[in-house]
């Protein structure tokens, strides 16, 4: 697969598209899918009157009513395999977990059942269910709701993993996991939703067209072209990124930022034809730093071939510690803008 | 306990029927049972052989299954445990493809990616799950969406004893009663979680009463006897499918082998007791005494599934094994 420029040159310039938040951008893909398909149901804690508790559903109890929009009760277990059965017998059901960090609850449904049933089945059974899911911190959630954990994910097989970074990504990937005959997990970091209370990145409020589209799942995009170095990241961490490189333009250093958009399937070529270019690879990672995507990223160009990297990579990631609290120690941890800027300029040295 | 008057006893068609599938499940079973030791000797390796693997064999469980099944059509689900075959056979999934799973074949329900405690089956909406307690959720899907669709499907989640103490076994009461899902819960009280009995596991007498907890009926069937589970899954099959909501039945049944194979249940004192508790035999007799059936017929049952069980055994045997090449194929559909 080939990156694809992000959004596309035209996506912005359709006649019907607006600037919505990436919540805006997802509900409306998933109320988009609920008209044309009545397969499609959505159930999860609080996604019905409340609309989610980082808007990911806000509006569509009102427009799809309770047979279709559920609210659950607090039974993880229960209702992401309840998804599961419902899909197993062809309904599409989007599930909402509401934190990423709840996966410890019901993780049995997820990796065991979810995951496996088309394999095990030798393929005769599909599972269609879209897992959504919010991830990451930088807001003083503490350690048990502040993860990303995409990394887990993605090391169980079965997952497809989808971490969109803006509005126009996160309307276009909704669609074509609704679509998809595989388990999604669909994870939105809560910084790039457009939230009105929570310190927000511009970039999470972005053009989207009105009408519905798909944007590949397994297809990275290059959120910016540069000459000097790669840096693939994914999610919030696109935003940060994103900010250092325009500000490292000045210094003379062209960063080419890599958005992966999804973790499975990874997008190794889009990784490889870029670092071929640059030599210069930088990972940036919310999650954790050991046995993870910053690795799997790195191998994917070594294991292909170790010349193309002039330098040794570098990675930014959360070290190996739970999500502090204190605001000073969180951001110690977190792929900030500074420590992004460290990483280009370390490895543009020598 | 159950306290059923006559009317909901099942006629000689019924009761023959019954017979028959217990008998199928046991002859399939025991062939299972050959096959699995035959080639693990003298050392015993887990690994090796035509059948390798735990092997969780349903012997004496063959009332829970037939008494339940009886009552379903091919378009209700069944979500059954890691000792799934009677459940399976009794619910009518393909014994041939269903043999070729168990004996690794790309014939097999899963084209042996699966395995015993793995099995799908479309046509039956059939499956199981080798998590203690985690197929009651997906039942709960299955009845969810016969009944979204206006349909009137039901589905059976069944679990062992050991599962009730699980978090997914009151999580999905709870949902299925909350929702009023068109569920029968079975479990299947063999007295044993692995080595460990239910006295030292379970704070109550026995499980049927924790459906109180969750506002449904809850039956317990203390003999392990073909009919009582019969009329009690009769009753509970028909409040799901007319929209009276989900009901617990547990069945005190027999786990006449071991957890599984090699296991020499040494843990286990009533030992020299448990082949006299057979159901089988016991069912067989009183059918001989009511007249519902002759020793000819026996004779004829017996022998017409012992051909059956073999034809399923030689068909997976006669099957090709996997490809190698193909190990890493089905991780996702429209991938390969």
């Amino acid at each position: 697969m080939t990156a694809t420029l992000n959004p596309p040159s035209t996506a912005g310039a359709t006649a019907t598209s607006r600037r919505l938040t990436t919540a805006k951008a997802i509900v409306e893909a998933i109320g988009q899918e609920m008209e044309t398909a009545p397969s499609v149901i959505l159930l999860g804690e609080d996604v019905g009157a409340y609309g989610g508790i980082f808007s990911s559903t806000t509006g569509l109890l009102e427009k799809f009513g309770p047979t279709r929009v559920l609210d659950t009760p607090i039974s993880e277990t229960a209702f992401i395999g309840l998804a599961t059965g419902a899909a197993v017998e062809g309904l599409r059901p989007i599930v909402e977990l509401m934190f990423v960090d709840f996966m410890g609850v019901c993780l049995d449904q997820i990796y065991n059942h979810l995951a496996k049933i088309h394999f095990e089945s030798g393929g005769n059974v599909s599972v269609p269910v879209v897992l959504t899911t919010a991830v990451g911190g930088g807001y003083s959630d503490g350690a048990q709701h502040s993860q990303c954990l995409w990394g887990t994910f993605a090391h169980l097989p079965g997952l497809k993993v989808v971490v969109p970074s803006n509005p126009y990504d996160a309307k276009g990937l909704m669609t074509a996991a609704i679509r998809d005959d595989n388990p999604v997990v669909y994870m939105f970091h809560k910084g790039v939703m457009g939230l009105p209370w929570m310190a927000k990145n511009r970039r999470s409020t972005g053009e989207v067209p009105a009408e519905s589209y798909q944007v590949e799942i397994g297809r990275a995009s290059v959120a910016r072209r540069g000459t000097d170095v790669t840096v693939v990241t994914v999610s919030l961490s696109v935003h940060h990124a994103l900010d250092v490189a325009e500000q490292l333009e000045s210094d003379g250093i062209s960063a080419e930022v890599i958005d992966l958009r999804s973790l499975v399937p990874l997008d190794r070529a889009a990784i490889r034809e870029s670092v071929a270019r640059t030599g210069r690879l930088v990972v940036v990672d919310e999650d954790y730093l050991s046995f993870g995507m910053s690795a799997e990223v790195i191998a994917s160009v070594v294991e292909h071939d170790p010349r193309m990297l002039t330098r040794a990579p570098i990675r930014v990631a959360v070290p190996d510690v739970p999500i502090p609290y204190a605001r000073e120690l969180e951001y110690a941890v977190l792929p900030t803008r500074a420590r992004i800027e460290a990483a280009i300029r370390g490895v543009m040295q020598g | 306990m159950t306290d059923r008057n006559d009317s909901a006893a099942p006629g000689p068609d019924v009761r023959r029927e019954l017979y028959r599938t217990m008998v199928l499940i046991r002859s399939f079973e025991e062939a299972i049972l050959a096959d699995y030791h035959a080639d693990k000797k003298p050392a015993w390796d887990i690994g090796a052989g035509l059948i390798p693997g735990e092997m969780h064999l349903s012997a004496g469980q063959e009332p829970v299954a037939a008494g339940v099944c009886a009552h379903l059509r091919a378009d209700d689900a069944v979500t059954a445990t890691h000792r799934p075959h009677h459940f399976a056979l009794a619910h009518g999934v393909d014994i041939d493809r269903m043999a070729a799973e168990i004996y690794g074949r790309e014939t097999g329900l899963g084209r042996g990616r699966g395995g015993h405690m793995h099995l799908f089956d479309p046509a039956t909406h059939f499956s199981c799950s080798g998590i203690i307690a985690e197929g009651y959720p997906p039942a709960l899907g299955q009845a969810f969406a016969f009944k979204h669709r206006g349909g009137d499907g039901v589905a059976v989640a069944v679990t062992g004893e050991g599962a009730a103490n699980q978090g997914a076994f009151h999580e999905s009461l709870n949902l299925a009663a909350l929702w009023q899902l068109p569920v029968v819960f079975v479990v299947e009280d063999n007295d044993w979680g692995i080595s460990v009995p239910r006295s030292a596991s379970t704070a109550v007498p026995d499980n049927s009463v924790r459906a109180a907890a969750y506002g449904m009926p809850g039956i317990r069937v203390e003999e392990n006897a073909v009919e009582g589970v019969y009329s009690a899954a009769g009753e509970a099959v028909e409040r799901a499918r007319f929209g009276g909501g989900p009901t617990l039945i547990e069945v005190h049944t027999l786990r006449l082998w071991g957890h599984f194979e090699g296991d020499a249940q040494g843990y286990r004192p009533e030992l020299a007791d448990v082949p006299g508790r057979d159901p089988i035999p016991a069912y067989e007799a009183s059918l001989r005494a009511d007249g519902v059936l002759d020793e000819d017929e026996i004779s004829r049952i017996r022998t017409e599934a012992a051909a059956r069980v073999e034809r399923a055994v030689q068909f997976a045997k006669d099957s090709p094994h996997p490809d190698p090449a193909q190990a890493r194929e089905y991780v996702f559909a429209g991938a390969s």
